[in-house]
C-alpha cells in the first residue's frame, strides 16, 4: 500500500486541522492548566469531535461509529499532536474503543460502543502499575468470589483515569507477575464500592490518575474477552495504543520543528539570521531527515495495524522507538536553537519538550520498544 | 612536589579532615536537593535551618567560602594544592558549599585581577562574608550570544556616567544587591571597544525587575529596566572602554563554574537510582538493558570529565592552561548534566512526571530536569563554546 495519505485521508487530516488549530491552539492547553480546569479538556470540542465522527473513528459502523482505521486515526493524532490538544481522543476512542471492538461480546459493544462514539461515554485502560510500562508485570489481582471477582491493586498513569466513566483493568487472574498467561481485562465502573481515583498533575498539564482497587466487586459480566487469556487482547489494544501514540509524536515534532526553523529565519545575531550559521543549519537538516524516517515509520505501522493488528507487533515497536528519540530530540533542538526564550514559559515551546516527555513514557519508552523488537528477533 | 611539601600537604590534609568532621553539620553533608538547600547571601537573605547557620559561619570564619582568596579579603590564603586537598575532603564526606554566590563564582575573580585597591577592600569581604549578593547584568534581548553588541548607555555626567537601557535574563536580579554590568560608554566605537564593566546597587533611584517564568514553573529571572540610573564613574572595574577583556575573563569563571554544576560523583549512584524504581533481574541487574546501557556510558563519560576538571584546575594553576579551555569544559559539562536528568527522568517513569504532589515533592525531579535544559545555555551556548574551541584552540580558518 502506498506510504501516502489517500484523498479521503487528506480531506480527513484538513477538517481535523481545521477544527483543531482553531479551536485548539496550544494556548488552549495553557488555560487549561492556567485555570487548574477539574476535567482537563473541553467538553464542548469533545462534542464537537463526536459529531464530526471522530469520537467512534475506530468503532464500526453498525455501533454507530465512522468504522475507519488505524492511518485514520494517526492522522487525527497527528494534528492533535501539533497543538497538544489534550482531549479523550487517545484513551476512549483509540485504545478503549478498541478494547472493547476488539475483545467485548455482543452486549458488551452494544452497550458501549454507541455511547464512545455519540461522544457521551469516556472510558480508559488501566495498565503500568510501577514507575515502567511493563504490560506482564501486572500484578492487580483479581480472585474469584461467588459469580464473579473481587479486584484489588493500584494503576498508575491512567489517562483521563478522574473524568473516565468505564475503566478497562488489566488484571492477573493466574500465575505470577512477569508470564503472559493469567492475565484478563475488566470492566469497572470508577464509582464502584471501593475503587479510589486520585487525579495526578503531570508535568504536561494533560489528564492522568492513580488509580487503587481495594476489594472491588466485579460481577463474570465484566470480563472483556476471556478469562487468563488477556495477553494477546492486551497486545492488540496497547499496539493501537502505541501506533497513535507514535502519530501525535510525529505530529508535535514537525510542529516544533516548524516552529524553530521558523526562528532560524527570523533571530538576529552577529549582524545575520541565525539560520544562516552552518553549525545550526546542519541540525535543522538532520532533524528534518529524522522526522521523515519516522513519519514513514509511523504510517507503515498504522498500515500494518489496519492489515492485522496480531501482525503488527515489530512495526509498531519500530514506529514507537523511532518518534521517542525522534520527538525528544525535536524538543530539545527546539529549547536550544531558542536559546534563553525557549526557557520561559511564556514561550510554547517548552509545553511540547513537556509533552514529549509523556508520550514517551505512554505505552512503553524507546528502550523498551528497541529491546522488544531485539527480542522478537531473537537476539 | 618535594617530600617536606609532600609532608605539609599531608599534615594540611589530616588536619582539614579532622576540622571537617567536628564542624561540618551531619545535616550539611547530604547534596542539595532545592533552591533552599542553598545558601546564597546578601541583605535580606536567610538561613532556611540551623545547621545552614552553623556550617556557614564556621566556613566564613575560617575564610573557607573562599579558600583561595587572600587573607585580607576574607578568603582562606590556601595555597592551589591546599585548595585541591580542600576540595577534595569536602567530596568524599559530602560536605554542601557554605555560601553560593555570583560573587565567589564571577565578580571576585574578576576584582582580583581588574579591580583597584579600593573596590577590592569594599567588595571582596563582602562577598566572603555573603553580606552583599550580586547579579549579572550582561544580556539583553538582542544581546545574547553576540554580546558584544549590547545597547545599554552609560552617559558620562561630571563625576556619574547616567545609564539608560535593559537586560533579560537577569538571574535572581530581584533578590541581589549590587549588580555587576556591561554597559556601552563609546557608541561611537567598534562594538568591543566601547563597552565598560561596572558596579551598582540595585536599590538605586531608577533601577527596576520584573522576574520571569521558566519552564520549570519558577522563576529565577528577570528582565531588569535601568531608567537613568547615576553611578559614580570609580565604579567602573578597569579602565573606561575596555570592560570587554573584564568581561571575557568573568565569563572563563562562569563556565568553568557551570561546567562542573550537576551533583557529579556524589549521592547515590544513577544505576542505583534507576534500579530503586525499574527493579532488578535475575542477576541483579537493572531490568532494562537499554538503559543500562546508557547509564554505564554515562557513567564512564562522567569520570572522564571529573579527571578532565581537576586536571584543568590543575594546568591553570600552573600557568599551562590555554585561556579558551574552560569552553571546552563547559560545553561538555552541560551536555552532560542534560544526559543526566534525562537518564533520570527515564529512571523515574511514571512517578518522574508528577508535577504537584507531595509524592514527588512538588514535581522536583521534573523542574531539576527542565532546569538543565538552560545549562546548554546559560554563560554561552555551546554553539558559542564550539565556536570559541574551533576559533581559539584550534585557530580554524574563518571560524
Ligand atoms: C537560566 C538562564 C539564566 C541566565 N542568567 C543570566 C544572567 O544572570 N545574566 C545574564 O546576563 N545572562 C543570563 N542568561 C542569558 C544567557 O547568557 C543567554 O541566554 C545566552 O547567552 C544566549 O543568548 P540568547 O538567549 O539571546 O540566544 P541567541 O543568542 O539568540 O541564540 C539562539 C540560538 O542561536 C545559536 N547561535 C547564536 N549564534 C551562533 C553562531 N554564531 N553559531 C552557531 N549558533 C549560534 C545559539 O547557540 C542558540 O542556539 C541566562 C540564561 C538562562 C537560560
Amino acid at each position: 500500500m502506498a506510504l501516502v495519505l489517500t484523498e479521503e485521508q487528506s480531506m480527513l487530516r484538513d477538517s481535523a486541522r481545521g477544527l483543531i488549530s482553531d479551536k485548539a491552539p496550544v494556548s488552549h492547553l495553557r488555560h487549561l492548566r492556567d485555570a487548574k480546569d477539574p476535567t482537563g479538556f473541553s467538553k464542548e470540542l469533545w462534542h464537537s469531535f463526536a459529531e464530526m465522527g471522530f469520537a467512534g473513528l475506530l468503532v464500526p459502523e453498525e455501533f454507530g461509529g465512522s468504522g475507519l482505521g488505524h492511518v485514520e486515526a494517526g492522522v487525527v493524532m497527528e494534528e492533535i499532536g501539533r497543538t497538544l490538544m489534550p482531549s479523550p481522543f487517545l484513551a476512549t476512542s483509540v485504545v478503549a474503543a478498541s478494547a472493547l471492538a476488539r475483545g467485548g461480546n455482543a452486549a458488551q459493544k452494544s452497550e458501549y460502543l454507541p455511547k464512545i462514539s455519540n461522544g457521551s461515554l469516556l472510558a480508559t485502560l488501566a495498565i503500568d502499575e510501577g514507575a515502567k510500562h511493563r504490560p506482564l508485570q501486572t500484578s492487580l489481582q483479581a480472585v474469584r468470589a461467588g459469580n464473579g471477582f473481587k479486584l484489588s491493586g493500584a494503576k498508575a498513569l491512567v489517562v483521563d483515569g478522574h473524568v473516565a466513566d468505564l475503566l478497562i483493568v488489566a488484571a492477573r487472574t493466574a500465575g505470577a507477575a512477569g508470564e503472559r498467561d493469567g492475565l484478563t481485562l475488566f470492566l469497572v465502573n470508577p464509582k464502584a464500592k471501593g475503587v479510589a481515583i486520585e487525579r495526578t498533575v503531570m508535568v504536561d498539564a494533560h489528564n492522568a490518575a492513580r488509580i487503587e482497587l481495594a476489594n472491588v466487586e466485579v460481577n463474570a459480566d465484566s470480563v472483556l474477552g476471556e478469562v487468563d487469556q488477556g495477553a494477546a487482547l492486551l497486545d492488540g489494544v496497547l499496539d493501537i495504543g502505541r501506533g497513535a501514540v507514535a502519530a501525535e509524536m510525529v505530529g508535535l515534532s514537525e510542529e516544533v520543528f516548524n516552529r524553530t526553523v521558523e526562528y532560524l529565519k527570523n533571530r538576529k545575531q552577529f549582524g545575520k539570521l541565525i539560520g544562516e550559521f552552518q553549525a545550526l543549519q546542519h541540525r535543522a537538516a538532520e532533524l528534518y531527515v529524522d522526522i521523515e524516517i519516522t513519519r514513514a515509520a509511523t504510517m507503515k505501522a498504522l498500515q500494518a495495524l489496519d492489515a492485522d493488528v496480531a501482525k503488527a507487533a515489530s512495526s509498531v515497536a519500530v514506529a514507537k522507538a523511532r518518534a521517542g528519540t525522534t520527538a525528544t530530540r525535536a524538543v530539545q533542538e527546539g529549547v536550544q536553537m531558542h536559546g534563553g526564550m525557549g526557557m520561559t514559559d511564556q514561550f510554547d515551546i517548552g509545553f511540547f519538550m513537556k509533552r514529549a516527555r509523556v508520550c514517551e513514557e505512554l505505552f512503553g519508552d524507546a528502550n523498551y520498544h528497541t529491546e522488544q523488537l531485539a527480542r522478537a528477533r531473537g537476539y | 612536589m618535594s617530600e617536606t611539601e609532600n609532608a605539609e600537604l599531608e599534615t594540611f590534609r589530616n588536619e582539614t579532615r579532622a576540622w571537617l568532621e567536628a564542624n561540618c553539620p551531619p545535616e550539611m553533608r547530604k547534596p542539595a536537593t532545592s533552591d533552599a538547600d542553598v545558601f546564597w547571601g546578601g541583605r535580606n537573605t536567610k538561613f532556611s535551618s540551623e545547621p545552614q547557620r552553623i556550617w556557614f559561619e564556621r566556613m566564613r570564619d575560617k575564610g573557607w567560602t573562599v579558600p583561595d582568596w587572600p587573607r585580607e579579603y576574607g578568603g582562606g590564603g590556601l595555597s592551589a594544592a591546599e585548595h585541591k586537598v580542600l576540595r577534595a575532603e569536602m567530596a568524599k564526606m559530602g560536605a554542601r558549599p557554605p555560601l553560593s554566590s555570583f560573587g565567589i563564582w564571577m565578580l571576585g575573580p574578576a576584582l582580583l585581577k581588574y579591580g583597584n585597591d579600593a573596590q577590592k577592600k569594599e567588595h571582596l569581604p563582602k562577598i566572603a562574608a555573603g553580606e552583599i549578593r550580586w547579579c549579572q547584568g550582561y544580556s539583553e534581548p538582542n544581546a545574547g550570544s553576540d554580546l558584544a553588541s549590547l545597547q545599554t548607555r552609560a552617559e558620562s555626567d561630571g563625576d556619574d556616567f547616567v545609564i539608560t537601557g535593559s537586560k533579560i535574563w537577569t538571574s535572581y536580579a530581584n533578590y541581589a544587591d549590587w549588580i555587576f554590568c556591561l554597559v556601552r560608554t563609546d557608541p561611537a566605537a567598534k562594538k568591543h571597544d566601547g563597552i565598560s564593566f561596572i558596579l551598582f546597587d540595585m536599590t538605586s533611584k531608577g533601577v527596576t525587575t520584573k522576574p520571569i517564568l521558566l519552564i520549570s514553573g519558577y522563576s529565577p529571572f528577570c528582565e531588569t529596566f535601568f531608567d537613568g540610573v547615576r553611578v559614580p564613574k570609580s565604579h567602573v572595574v578597569g579602565t573606561v572602554n575596555r570592560g570587554w577583556d573584564v568581561a571575557k575573563y568573568l565569563l572563563q569563571h562562569e563556565r568553568a563554574m557551570i561546567s562542573g554544576m550537576g551533583e557529579r560523583g556524589v549521592g547515590r549512584p544513577l544505576g542505583q537510582i534507576a534500579a530503586d524504581s525499574v527493579g532488578t533481574d535475575a542477576l541483579g541487574r537493572l531490568d532494562d538493558s537499554m538503559l543500562r546501557g546508557k547509564i554505564a556510558t554515562f557513567d564512564v563519560d562522567e569520570a572522564a570529565l571529573a579527571a578532565c576538571a581537576e586536571r584543568a584546575v590543575d594546568l591553570a594553576k600552573a600557568g599551562q592552561a590555554h585561556p579558551a579551555f574552560s569552553s571546552a569544559m563547559k560545553y561538555y559539562g552541560t551536555e552532560l548534566n542534560k544526559r543526566r536528568y534525562e537518564i533520570l527522568m527515564s529512571a523515574g517513569g511514571v512517578d518522574a512526571l508528577e508535577w504537584e504532589s507531595e509524592r514527588s515533592r512538588q514535581g522536583a525531579r521534573p523542574r531539576a530536569w527542565l532546569r538543565t535544559k538552560a545549562n546548554s545555555i546559560e554563560g554561552g551556548t555551546t554553539e558559542v563554546m564550539l565556536g570559541i574551541v574551533a576559533k581559539r584552540i584550534l585557530d580554524l580558518p574563518g571560524a
